[in-house]
């Protein structure tokens, strides 16, 4: 074996490994602070003194990058499954599909008790709960991608495998997770932006008595609201901003750079994708040799090849795998009476039906809200869009703008909407609502952009020589062409919305509270109230409207954008 | 290659492996396959696509287990993926996240042989099949013909008993198959890799008399060893010598007559109909009319055309049901029928095609009575899918109604829509007209 010590640094290096060495101690410091002893009696109070930001933007960082690892185990382990398992894929695929749509910030009141109860007296229980929130917000659809592309690894790489006799953790790490990393990879950086809105909303937690503000960018923008603070604001507004920049910088551009490798094409491409820490990295001697050292080790554990010579498997079904098939789908059926049930006992039996009555009536209202701003945004964001996508210069400096704005967790403009809301004397009925889609509609922006600029030369081309032109040229060409990225944003915004409804349609600035009447204030009010069974009833109603609306609009919407208008 | 003693290498007894589509019944793909490949040989299966040779050569190597027959290598029963044995990928089937070397060494890896050793044999290799240079290059960087390298090396480097060959050259341009087929023969012949035999699938008869020892071609429906032709020619072989030529014209006769085997099928309605598009057929037909005698010999025909068997031979089979066309003998002849639509203007030819449609092809027939005697003149398509999928599985009857819708609206003898699936009998021109696109 080499002997890595020989290596001399060189002038990338000098930069590197101190770096290096800080981040791993910033890292201990932070699992320490993690974990200190806290009371939920005690009210926690952060200061607003803006040195202590830093401090915060690391641990808001932390809490992000821990959700982030709990949503690859469970990407890994589910998508597998799913993808494996022919029975289990039956339960675990649609699954999926209601996960994606249930709004995850109504949960928060429920899992707050449930993992502050796995750690008393222990600080790391709200962490966790916090992560949690952040994790049920970015784990489907990298499950769903990982799924995907296990179900579409070409036939002869798995049978080249079999034939070079990799055994099945061999295949895992050497073709179906290298096969399935650019699609992760850009999954998990559509999860990560839309993270940084649920890390600001879960950091501060009130549900009934409990009150709990962890040290982060979102408690602290939760405080200076309470304290009325204008300036605090407006410090949390610019550290956020350089976090997701840095986060951007540092963490993902490189990622998604480095995956281009894993793309299945042979087909060289024109633009490669491109990152200035990735080529710092590639510059480094010594911490270079360090890595090749600790991948050498990596492939020994994960290649280790079969300790016994294969062993064929034996004909017969064994008595477990039997059993399983016998109880598989009562099972399935029992678990699902079994909830039903407890969602009986516990919200329906003491609210009574009329209850559902006005939380339906509540989501209709919602319902309403969203549809309206939607259009409203494609109205605004669609010509804007095709603008820019037609322009391949303007596209390329928009397109990473459209895409940070998208990040930028909206919640933290809000003081500034109750403010303007209050000095002109608005509704806050109709005006809150303007907030729902603050965040969201940049889905619809960053996609119309990229189907605008995905459209070929030639068709663009036709329609000019054909002098196809002003409303035609949009019924004919444009429109069509862009309808099935159209469609993809239009589901993440509105997904996006009914979620932000629970946060935006009671904002508050100090003790000014201003509240809009919907099922997102319904659910708001019950977790504040500590009114667990209202927050199921209201959680489980947004989640019949979300899917409802999904099977009936989107999905049919994109089957017909998939079958008709697809341009490849 | 003989005198290396008759040691068999995998022997085939009575194979069979049939595919059991959801929609319920079974679909025989092979029935009765026994062969054997002894030491020193080169076999060649050639057959047309979907006709389960790939299936075949997977079973051979344990990927696919046969539902019935026995395969044994070196007189031992295959149960599993035999890693004696490596293949080589039409697709060229390399991992894109690895570099040529990574490739190359996968196998070794696999097998838990130590670094210096692994990377010493899989440098030795690379230099052996011409790639040195390229051994940190992706194979998205490299061109069809390099790739095809990297498929063989990574193959020959686990030093394979058998090799296995699933079209390897048929995703290449004529010019570089024909380098990568010499440099391969080149090692063969001159011993410089220690496989004892290879077992190669191709639907290029070119190739396989190029290369091959024997050819075995596969035919029928499911398909068996129709037919074994021994190559005896000594390598290198001579493309323009008589020998070669009689040997190629053989097998062109041995594949025409399968041609007509398939005409005579269980239900008439559920013929097996070939996928061949319009302008295919006329485009054949055409060269087969410009003869002055109108007719040609198939071999001829294939490469003036430009055409592999998989491609050639549904169009041939498709203008023979037709009556445009006659096979025999591995020559082509054009009918009268067939003389009198290719001179037709693009106007007259539909109705000429539509009545030879009616007339050959009973579910086109089937399909107009239908429609004629429903008071809508409308009808799904999934009426007709039923009554195929009581003879055929569920893919090769959509394959077959497709056939005939496609050739059905050609001749205008009726009108489909993709979206609904509704067949019918309206104007084809005039379905579903949006009010704006008459005003323009």
């Amino acid at each position: 074996m080499a002997a890595p010590l020989l290596v001399r640094p060189n002038r990338w290096d000098l930069l590197t490994i101190p770096l290096v060495l800080g981040l791993f101690g910033l890292l201990a410091w932070g699992l320490r602070q993690m974990t200190v002893p806290f009371e939920p009696s005690g009210v926690m109070r952060l200061s607003l003194d803006p040195w202590h930001l830093p401090e915060y933007a690391f641990r808001t960082v932390l809490r992000m990058a821990g959700a982030l690892v709990m949503s690859f185990l469970f990407t890994f382990t589910y998508g597998s499954l799913a993808a494996k398992s022919p029975r289990a894929e039956r339960i675990l695929v649609p699954m999926l599909d209601v996960l994606q749509s249930v709004p995850i910030l109504g949960f928060m009141a429920i899992t707050v008790t449930g993992f502050m109860a796995l750690f008393p007296g222990n600080l790391l229980g709200v962490e966790l709960a916090s992560m949690f929130a952040i994790f049920t917000s970015q784990a489907w659809n990298m499950a769903f991608s990982f799924y995907q592309s296990l179900k579409t690894v070409p036939r002869d790489l798995t049978q080249a495998a079999h034939l070079f006799g990799l055994s099945a953790w061999q295949r895992f790490w050497r073709l179906e997770v290298p096969f399935a990393m650019p699609g992760l990879v850009w999954n998990t950086m559509m999860s990560v932006s839309g993270g940084w809105f649920f890390v600001v909303a879960s950091e501060a937690i009130a549900v009934g008595t409990t009150q709990v503000q962890l040290p982060g960018i979102g408690s602290y923008v939760a405080e200076a609201i309470r304290q009325q603070d204008l300036g605090a604001v407006g410090l949390a507004l610019v550290t956020m901003l350089v976090v997701i920049l840095a986060y951007d910088q540092v963490f993902f551009r490189p990622l998604v750079a480095w995956s281009r490798k894993f793309k299945f094409e042979l087909i060289e491409e024109e633009e490669e994708p491109e990152s200035w820490m990735l080529d710092w990295i590639r510059r480094t001697r010594l911490a270079r040799k360090g890595m090749a050292v600790a991948g050498r080790l990596a492939r020994r554990v994960l290649l280790r090849p079969p300790a016994s010579p294969r062993v064929p498997s034996s004909p017969g079904p064994s008595w477990s795998r039997t059993l399983l098939r016998h109880a598989f789908w009562p099972l399935v059926l029992g678990l699902g009476v079994l909830g039903a049930h407890r969602f009986y006992t516990f919200s329906l039996a003491p609210l009574g039906w009329s209850e559902v009555l006005v939380a339906l009536g509540q989501g209709v209202l919602t319902l309403l809200r969203v549809v309206v701003l939607i259009g409203l945004a494609c109205l605004v964001w669609v010509p804007i869009g095709v603008f820019i996508g037609l322009r391949p210069r303007l596209a390329v400096r928009f397109q990473p703008l459209a895409q940070f704005l998208a990040a930028f967790p909206a919640n933290l403009f809000f003081p500034v909407a109750v403010l303007a809301i209050r000095r002109f004397d608005l509704s806050p009925e109709v005006f809150t609502a303007p907030l729902m889609v603050l965040g969201t509609q940049w889905y619809i922006l960053f996609n119309v952009i990229a189907g605008a600029s995905a459209i070929p030369a030639d068709l663009k081309e036709t329609a000019r020589s054909l002098g196809v032109r002003g409303i035609l040229r949009w019924k004919r060409l444009l429109l069509p062409a862009l309808l099935p990225y159209l469609t993809t944003g239009l589901i993440n915004a509105s997904g996006g919305t009914w979620n932000a409804s629970i946060v935006a349609e009671v904002v508050s600035w100090g003790d000014d509270t201003l509240v809009a009447t919907g099922l997102g204030s319904y659910i708001a009010i019950a977790t504040e109230g500590g009114d667990i069974p209202r927050v199921v009833l209201g959680v489980v109603v947004m989640s019949l409207y979300v899917v409802t609306v999904e099977r009936l609009v989107w999905r049919r919407l994109y089957g017909l954008a998939e079958a008709r208008f697809r341009l490849d | 290659m003989a005198g290396l003693g008759e040691h068999e290498l995998l022997r085939l007894k009575a194979v069979e492996k049939s595919f059991r589509p959801p929609s319920g019944g079974v679909q025989h793909v092979l029935k009765d396959v026994s062969f054997c490949l002894r030491e020193g040989e080169i076999v060649a299966i050639l057959g047309r696509s979907g006709s389960g040779k790939s299936t075949l050569l997977r079973i051979c190597c344990g990927l696919v287990t046969p539902d019935g027959g026995e395969v044994l290598y070196r007189g031992q029963a295959v149960t599993g993926p035999v890693t004696r044995m490596a293949m080589i990928f039409q697709s060229f089937a390399l991992y894109p996240w690895l570099t040529v070397l990574g490739n190359v060494e996968l196998g070794l890896e696999a097998r838990g042989i130590p670094d210096e050793e692994r990377r010493r044999r899989a440098l030795a290799t690379i230099d052996l099949i011409g790639l040195d240079g390229f051994e940190s290059a992706y194979p998205k960087e490299l061109s069809g013909g390099m790739r095809q390298r990297v498929g063989i090396a990574r193959a020959l480097v686990v030093e394979p008993d058998l090799l296995l060959m699933d079209e390897a050259f048929s995703g290449l341009d004529v010019l570089t198959a024909e380098t990568l087929k010499t440099d391969l023969l080149d090692l063969w012949v001159e011993r410089r890799m220690p496989t004892r035999g290879i077992l190669m699938v191709s639907n290029n008869i070119e190739e396989v008399v190029w290369m091959a020892d024997r050819v075995l071609v596969l035919s029928g429906e499911p398909a068996r060893i129709g037919a074994e032709v021994p190559i005896p020619l000594k390598h290198p072989r001579d493309w323009e010598s008589p020998a070669f030529k009689a040997l190629v014209e053989e097998i062109y006769q041995v594949l025409t007559r399968r041609v007509r085997d398939t005409s005579a099928q269980k239900s008439p309605l559920a013929m097996r109909l070939p996928t061949a598009p319009i302008n295919q057929m006329l485009g054949l037909l055409d060269a087969v009319g410009q003869e002055a005698t109108g007719r040609v010999d198939l071999p001829v025909l294939a490469e003036e055309m430009g055409l592999e068997v998989d491609d050639l031979f549904p169009i041939l089979e498709a203008l023979e049901l037709l009556g445009f066309l006659k096979v025999e003998k591995g020559d082509a002849e054009i009918t009268a029928q067939g003389r009198a639509w290719l001179d037709a203007d693009i106007l007259e030819r539909k109705p000429l095609f539509a009545e030879a449609l009616v007339r050959a092809i009973p579910m086109a027939a089937h399909i107009r009575k239908v429609l004629d005697g429903r008071p809508g003149n409308r009808a799904h398509e999934d009426r007709f899918l039923a009554e195929l999928e009581k003879f055929l599985s569920e893919d090769e009857a959509r394959r077959v109604l497709d056939a005939v819708i496609e050739w059905g609206r050609y001749a205008e003898i009726f009108a489909y829509d993709d979206h609904s699936g509704m067949l019918s009998l309206e104007n084809p021109g005039a379905q579903e007209p949006p009010p704006e696109e008459t005003g323009e």
